[in-house]
């Protein structure tokens, strides 16, 4: 190992979200700007004054998991666990037992299984229960997901959770990244998983007045950077890849979609809820710098794009102050326009989206974009998906708590085999 | 109510057992239930009786006839001060 350490690639996508519960069809929905928001289904909205949500749609678990595992597993696992197995096909990885060790996990995510505890408290304070079910535990604790990737692949090397709000994803997977780079491990699958859908906690960012009000015409209530947005709508899902040490891809012979090659972590230490300008643009710059990329050599830009009116300007305000004049050249979009908000998850979901637009050359738009608003006046792609080559793109991941990570990959430069 | 039965009724619920699966000579371990499957046993045998099962009665209960013994002497009130000496210095069903 070179002390820059090694090279680490992509080897495995792995989707499970609104707009498409596999890369192929997500990214198709994604292009053509279909949007994955609806009238909420989980339980009954009406009550809600936001009454939509980017929710899984016809989802039955019972296709996918035997019973008795099912009783172990709350729907975030459920859905990293999905995630994990289109990673790990894609891959094509077969790990030998005496690989196990150098195999490892890391998943984010926000909120944990807040629907099995959001019914256990139910029980105890509405109803009186005087116990909880004892799968309560291991099914609401963050590290379930990682925890059950890990027993179904027998990876035995580091593994942990990381829960920091809507970066969870994209810090779990710059964690990866580095355990990768610096030896401590030759594969790991990370990314993320929430399913925040509930009445509760509806009922908790509705009070944050931060929730696009679009029951009338969900699809198009999310509109990212356009004059006329209100705000992000709630998302569910999750989002996984598998990471692998270069040289080890290349002998194996594995498709590799990209390399990841840079991870920039700052907080913003300022305000609870405000996003600052300085940290989010030193996250990106610190990520250049890894990965030894220029500025003008970022072709894409994956936002976080909320769609706050707040959020949309201040990472405009960002991407100059990076980019300087690059920063009207480069596509920038918002696929949360399409997919919501996945809180924790989002970060890997917006990855998979953007390593996927890099290896076809085909840039996602910003969906539902009507008008431009004086603050946010670079190329958002609106509407349409764009061709264009791509050598290298970000993806942004900023979250309440002012925590930013932010994740570069690039096509992999054909080197001699 | 005929215990015997609803703890085997219980049993094969919860550990997602075939019928016929689970006798009255089947120990928790021949069933394949480890200690997490042991305490939703306990859990879901709580709720269809309406009881509290004490630490002590439930550190017994590693076979369908200690489940039914122990059960039946909760629901009569009996004395349970020898299951209590035998806990004393056993491990607790789940670790962690």
């Amino acid at each position: 190992m070179g002390q820059n350490g090694r090279k680490v690639v992509i080897t495995g996508l792995g989707v499970f979200a609104s707009t498409g519960k596999e890369r192929e069809s997500f990214f198709t929905n994604l292009i053509n700007a279909r949007s994955g928001v609806r009238r909420i289904s989980q339980f009954d909205p009406s009550p809600l004054s936001v009454q939509i949500a980017a929710e899984v749609p016809d989802y039955n678990p019972t296709d996918h998991f035997q019973p008795k595992r099912l009783d172990l597993l709350d729907r975030f696992t459920q859905f990293a666990l999905l995630a994990a197995r289109e990673a790990m096909e894609s891959s094509g990885l077969e790990v030998r037992e005496e690989e196990r060790p150098r195999f490892g996990v890391v998943i984010g995510s926000g909120m944990g299984g807040v629907q099995t505890f959001e019914s256990g408290c139910f029980n105890v304070y509405a109803r009186g229960a005087t116990r909880l079910h004892p799968f309560t535990i291991p099914k609401v604790m963050h590290n379930a997901p990682t925890s059950q990737i890990s027993m179904e692949y027998g990876a035995q090397g580091p593994s942990f959770s990381t829960s920091t709000a809507c970066s969870s994803s994209a810090h779990a997977i710059g964690a990866a990244f580095h355990l990768i780079k610096y030896g401590q491990a030759d594969m790991v699958l990370a990314g993320g998983s929430d399913t925040p859908i509930t009445m509760s906690m509806m009922r908790s960012w509705e009070s944050v007045r931060v929730l696009a009000n679009g029951n009338g015409n969900p699809a198009s209530a999310c509109r990212p950077f356009s004059a006329d947005r209100e705000g992000f709508v709630m998302g569910e899902g999750a989002g996984i890849l598998l990471l692998e040490e270069y040289e080890r891809a290349r002998r194996r012979g594995a498709n590799i979609f990209a390399e990841i090659c840079g991870l920039g972590m700052t907080s913003d230490a300022t305000h609870i809820t405000q996003p600052s300008v300085d940290g989010p643009a030193r996250a990106i710059r610190l990520t250049l710098e890894e990965g030894e990329v220029r500025p003008d050599e970022v072709d894409y830009i994956n936002a976080h794009g909320t769609g706050t009116p707040l959020n949309d300007v201040t990472e405009t305000e960002v991407i100059k102050r990076v980019f300087g004049e690059h920063a009207r050249r480069v596509a920038i979009s918002s696929t949360k326009s399409m997919h919501g908000h996945a809180m924790g998850a989002t970060g890997a979901i917006e990855l998979v989206a953007t390593v996927m637009a890099l290896e076809r050359g085909v840039v996602p738009p910003t969906a539902n974009y009507t008008r431009p608003d004086p603050q946010c006046d670079l190329d958002y792609v609106p509407n349409q998906a764009q061709e264009r080559p791509l050598r290298a793109a970000i993806s942004n991941s900023f979250a309440f708590g002012g925590l930013n990570a932010v994740l570069l990959v690039r096509r992999l430069k054909s080197d001699p085999m | 109510m005929d215990v015997a039965a609803k703890v085997v009724e219980v049993i094969t619920r919860e550990q997602h057992l075939p019928p016929g699966t689970v006798t009255l000579n089947s120990t928790f371990s021949e069933l394949g239930i480890d200690s997490l499957e042991g305490v939703n046993i306990l859990f879901a045998l709580e709720e269809e009786f309406k009881i509290d099962i004490p630490d002590a009665v439930a550190q017994n209960m590693k076979s369908v006839t200690q489940v039914v013994d122990g059960l039946t002497r909760v629901l009569e009130g009996k004395d349970i001060s020898d299951l209590v000496a035998i806990a004393k210095g056993s491990t607790p069903a789940a670790s962690h």
